[in-house]
């Protein structure tokens, strides 16, 4: 296997490292960053359970190699936080419930940032079309939605 | 996952000379196919060229002569891209539904065509623009209508050492509009049990189509276009009539096979509704 050198910032938290040709964007987050707030679910794509942001866009980090990070900008559930103060998506979650096992909520924590930075005031309609790469095996679907809608209040309020 | 090298070239020439390497060298753009391939030992790779950071692949551009996609770009912004153009509502509308948006923030609409699913949702929409398929290799290029860049489920005329560097797509006359719809059994998140893509043109004083292009996803081994119900709408005027006979023409096309996603009885069905739904979209987009 050949390793290689790559600089990415990770939560605003610059690295230079070396990753193995075959690793995954979430292998070198948890195993090599022990950034483990990101979770493997399904590892094909289809259950969000590791989404990141890259460069702001949404992303599976099962599907990303780890050298396809080279210069990119990637946010973990570690980085909604601002120095131990919760993000109002953040907060929108545990004020309502948005949870209940846990293992799915980066994901839609990281999902539910993205789409609310691009589109602040959406829909419920959108908000389920643009979560739907997100699942949750609790099924708690509706408290999560309302957790969102939630958050673009608290994000308008400021 | 298996043992591969990883390669980012910046410049196409420096990839075509990656992609002549020996052994099985295999392009990346979004890598939402193939990173999935290459874990379940469904396809191999020695040698991984990751195509994103090559200039000429990840661009988008249109003007009066059509619309050029760069093999690189991703779902995401050929949605972005084509939302506000009406000229191509059928691409707009396929790049959406694919995947999740995190699908789509990666996964690029040449990664789609290369990798040759029958149910590829982009695939259709691009059929009935007659889109070509520019390719690039050590030895020079090509243009390949794109109906015939398909060789099979996951097979493409590609040879050793080629890659998709662009899909280009001429600019539809006025007077025209698309529609592309699939059939899941959920809202999201599924791979299509048949999809439809149709383009028409009408003469707009006396409503004869001029031009018609239905294509089908998931009803053959490739991608395929129904030429039998497109030959028969030419010509004549549109109505509730001739698009449900062009519908019923357009299972001529369909040769499905019965899978866990749906019997091969009920995929010709589904052609047979979803043409007359996008034919029908197709003339209230003209209407409006």
């Amino acid at each position: 296997m050949t390793k290689k050198q790559i600089k990415t910032t990770v939560n605003g938290v610059h690295h230079e490292i070396l990753v193995e040709s075959t690793w995954t964007l979430l292998e070198t987050l948890r195993d090599q960053l022990q950034l483990t707030g990101t979770k493997e679910g399904c590892s094909n794509g289809n259950c969000g359970a590791c989404t990141v942001m890259i460069d702001g866009k949404s992303s599976c980090s099962c599907l990303v190699l780890a050298p396809e990070i080279d210069e990119r900008e990637i946010t973990t559930v570690e980085g909604l936080s601002d120095h131990g103060h919760l993000s109002p998506v953040q907060d929108a979650f545990v004020e309502n419930s948005g949870l209940q096992c846990g293992f799915c909520t980066p994901g839609f924590m990281i999902a539910a940032t993205a789409l609310l930075n691009e589109n602040p005031d959406p829909s419920e309609h959108e908000i389920r079309l643009k979560l739907a790469g997100n699942l949750c095996r609790c099924t708690g679907y509706d408290k999560i939605v309302r957790s969102v809608q939630d958050a673009a209040d608290r994000m308008k309020k400021g | 996952m298996p043992n591969f090298d990883y390669e980012a070239p910046k410049t196409l020439t420096e990839a075509l000379e990656l992609m002549a390497r020996p052994g099985e060298v295999r392009a990346l753009s979004g890598g939402t196919d193939i990173i999935d391939q290459l874990k379940n030992n469904r396809r191999n790779a020695d040698l991984v060229v990751d195509m994103k950071r090559v200039s000429d692949l990840t661009k988008i551009e249109s003007d009066e002569s059509g619309l050029r996609i760069g093999s690189a770009v991703s779902c995401s912004e050929v949605h972005k891209f084509t939302i506000e153009n009406d000229r191509y509502s059928a691409l707009s509308e396929s790049t959406e539904l694919i995947g999740s948006v995190h699908i789509q923030n990666r996964a690029s609409v040449g990664g789609n065509v290369c990798n040759a699913a029958p149910s590829a949702d982009t695939i259709p929409a691009l059929l009935i623009h007659e889109a070509i398929a520019y390719t690039a290799s050590a030895e020079g290029t090509r243009e390949i209508p794109l109906i015939d860049f398909f060789a099979g489920p996951g097979q493409t005329v590609l040879e050793k050492g080629e890659v998709l560097k662009e899909i280009g797509l001429p600019t539809p006359s006025k007077n025209t509009a698309s529609a592309y719809l699939r059939f899941i059994p959920r809202n999201e998140m599924d791979i299509a049990v048949a999809g439809v893509g149709s383009l028409i043109e009408i003469e707009s004083s006396t409503q004869i189509v001029k031009k018609a292009r239905i294509a089908l996803a998931s009803v053959a081994p490739t991608p395929v276009r129904a030429y039998t119900a497109e030959e028969y709408l030419e010509g004549k005027k549109i109505s509730i009539e001739t698009i449900n006979e062009a519908a019923n023409l357009a299972v001529q096309s369909a040769v499905p096979i019965t899978d866990v996603r749906g019997s091969a009885e009920y995929r010709k069905e589904l052609v047979k509704v979803l043409t007359r739904r996008t034919l029908n979209i197709c003339v209230e987009r003209l209407a409006e």
